[in-house]
């Protein structure tokens, strides 16, 4: 179940999310991880202070679509002032071209050892394993995404990528690693890791870091961390190159100001990181500390094409989290049931737009729409109802099973005859009432597995038309 | 056509614009730049002092004050032997010019090593909001001093304390105009919730940061 293969598969084929829903339901261990875990709290604390959140609710959004609105012009922007100070940009129209650009840096450069801060977009193309096949020790520097590393898996959380390991499972893999004495104190934990980690941040070559932000003024990369591995993958290598999507340019610090003040309250509810880390350039003339040469590559692989359609809301997220942290479904089954990157309400809405509708077809339904991400979200992406367009394009697509769209038909069908409709749900009701028995409960719902864990309370015995009417004569 | 070419014209089909861009769509993104406007910011009523010394105790600094710089050797040789703290550092060269010779501390002016264990930065702002200092590289200010030692101690003028990031930004851009090669902005010790979410302060950066304001500067 939760061996390392199976909670570390990431395919590009189809993503079978009820089957690795219900493994992850069934796995104690998840199940404990998921009853710890609780940053919703802390983001609801940390937003006391902000009286007016929803009015800098609204102008982040604005922000992020002001962007997104001419993003090749602010691209451009970008590239011309990065350029300027420096800094060489490259662009990566999938995630292949993206691995080939980096391992031929590292190549040209002699480089043997990397050290990574925390990148998703990396993770979308396996960064790590292309580098590893080029010859490259690869070390990753976030003490979550180290975790991972070690077990062979992949982070179940943008911001807390270890969340589903438990002190016990840590210190496995650093006895084992490391060939230290096994402890499980967390703390202990983090003191060894910083020793072991210490070494390869001192001894590295090239380091390499996502970006949560680009600055068209400044030509500047934004890195917000708090555990300060990024500042240390950017200051101490020779060489920084830093991989982000297409999508995450701003226009000036303001704009950051503003998008900061959300995003560190959304993911754990602290009023700033302890690490907001901005790069302009390599080294400059004399600097004592810092590369020689800073990279940028910005990637496309499926973003653009969710440019100028209903789903390009999706592409304001600043990917603090909160969406996962609130929902129902991600609370009980954790990430890595979501098979690919990005889990919860917004890799949802993602995973079927990066990588194919066809491909991740449960996920747009692994919801119950109850919006509590779309009341989250900083930047205000309208979760649940792109996720139910995504539904309505399976549909229109002729992606769902038979069954399914037999039973859309036939109800359509009889939703369009009112008289017709009020006689089926009258017979319904009856009919549910009586299977209620005594106890007004239904235990057993003939070819559904629905009951199996659980109850159905059985209908009253009225519609609601029929009570609608009956108030409204009194 | 180039990946960067495909990449431009994929998104400008997206929207519909031209093939190519057009100077007026430049120039506008120009004057929204050059506009810097603000984005919609929480109440600041409250007093720049009070509160960079409130957040930066919240962000788990600890804070002293001080009248002026000749007070810090002090003030550090203080600290440093409260915490039993070794009495050796590095510092930005402005700092160890300053006369350390009365406090039994060795300072250094050299950019900081591995295995150097307390580091003395000054601090091209603080930033109230959130108790943050923000710091830029530079030829004597080395990024690495309020990085690899264990014990960041920073000293900041209260004078040059702004109430928020924006103020901080539009300091910035009258006093220096281009930016260095890192700005960092940090808000008390390194921290790391990764295992279990459970919080643990010193991950990669210092374990510990001490903030000495010089209130008559």
């Amino acid at each position: 179940m939760s061996t390392p293969s199976s909670a570390g598969t990431r395919p590009h084929s189809t993503i079978s999310f009820k089957d690795r829903a219900h493994d992850r339901l069934n796995d104690a261990k998840v199940q404990r991880a998921m009853r710890n875990f609780n940053l919703a709290g802390a983001r609801t604390r940390g937003m006391l202070d902000m009286e007016n959140l929803e009015d800098i609710r609204t102008s982040a959004a604005a922000i992020r679509d002001r962007s997104l609105e001419m993003l090749d012009v602010w691209l451009e922007r970008f590239e011309k002032e990065a350029t300027r100070r420096g800094v060489t940009v490259h662009w990566a129209e999938t995630h292949e071209d993206a691995n080939r650009i980096i391992v031929d840096i590292a190549r040209a450069n002699d480089v043997k050892k990397v050290i990574k801060s925390k990148s998703m977009v990396s993770e979308e193309s396996h960064l790590n394993g292309a580098l590893e096949s080029a010859g490259m020790k690869v070390v990753e520097t976030d003490l979550g995404e180290y975790i991972v590393q070690l077990a062979g898996e992949t982070p179940s959380h943008i911001i807390a990528p270890a969340i589903h390991k438990s002190r016990e499972d840590v210190g496995d893999l650093f006895h084992e690693h490391h060939k230290t004495p096994r402890k499980t104190d967390p703390a202990e934990l983090t003191m060894e890791a910083r020793k072991f980690l210490r070494e390869h941040f001192l001894s590295a070559d090239m380091g390499i870091t996502g970006g949560n932000f680009l600055i068209a003024d400044t030509g500047s990369l934004v890195l917000v961390t708090n555990e300060g591995n990024g500042r240390m993958t950017t200051t101490m290598p020779r060489i920084h190159v830093a991989i982000t999507g297409i999508e995450k340019v701003l226009g000036t610090m303001e704009d950051l100001s503003c998008i900061l003040r959300l995003l560190t309250r959304s993911a754990t509810g602290q009023p700033i990181s302890n690490y907001i880390t901005i790069n302009t350039g390599p080294k400059a003339e004399g600097d004592a500390d810092g590369p020689e040469q800073m990279h940028v590559v910005i990637v496309d692989a499926g973003r653009a094409r969710l440019l100028g359609t209903d789903m390009q809301e999706a592409l304001r997220c600043i990917r603090c989290g909160a969406c996962m942290n609130h929902c129902p479904v991600y609370q009980n089954i954790g990430g890595h049931a979501y098979g690919w990157v990005y889990p919860g309400p917004i890799g949802s809405v993602l995973t079927p737009n990066y990588i194919g509708l066809e491909k991740a077809l449960d996920l747009p339904n692994a919801a119950t729409l109850c919006n509590q991400c779309g009341v989250v979200c900083p930047v205000k992406i309208p979760l649940p109802d792109l996720m139910r367009k995504l539904r309505e394009k399976q549909l229109d697509r002729g992606l769902r099973p038979w069954k399914e769209r037999a039973a859309i038909r036939m109800w359509a069908w009889a939703a369009q005859r009112p008289a017709m409709y009020a006689l089926l749900t009258r017979i319904a009701a009856r009919v549910g009432r009586t299977a209620g028995g005594a106890d007004r409960t239904i235990h057993k719902l003939p070819g559904n597995g629905w009951t199996e864990g659980r109850d159905l309370p059985a209908p009253s015995g009225k519609t609601f038309r029929e009570l609608y009417a009956s108030r409204t004569r009194k | 056509m180039s990946a960067r070419d495909r990449i431009l014209s994929r998104i400008r089909a997206a929207r519909g614009g031209a093939s190519a861009i057009t100077e007026i769509e430049r120039a506008r993104v120009d004057s929204t730049i050059r506009a810097h406007a603000l984005g919609e910011r929480p109440a600041t009523n409250w007093e720049v002092l009070p509160r960079f010394r409130e957040l930066c105790i919240r962000m788990a600094s600890t804070y002293d004050e001080v009248a002026t710089q000749a007070d810090v050797p002090e003030a550090v040789a203080r600290y440093l032997r409260e915490k039993s703290l070794p009495l050796q550092a590095v510092a930005w060269p402005s700092i160890a010019k300053l006369d350390w010779t009365a406090t039994g501390i060795t300072v250094e002016g050299r950019p900081a090593r591995g295995d150097d264990l307390v580091g003395i930065t000054g601090t091209h702002l603080g930033v109230a909001e959130t108790g943050t200092l923000m710091l830029l590289s530079g030829n004597e200010t080395y990024a690495a001093t309020s990085l690899l030692p264990e014990t960041h101690i920073a000293i900041v003028p209260a004078s040059r304390i702004v109430a928020t990031m924006e103020d901080a930004w539009a300091r910035t851009r009258d006093e220096i105009g281009e930016l260095p090669r890192a700005v960092n902005f940090v808000s008390g010790p390194s921290r790391t919730a990764d295992i279990e979410g459970i919080l643990q302060i010193g991950a990669h950066g210092p374990f510990r940061v001490h903030v000495i304001v010089t209130t008559a500067e």
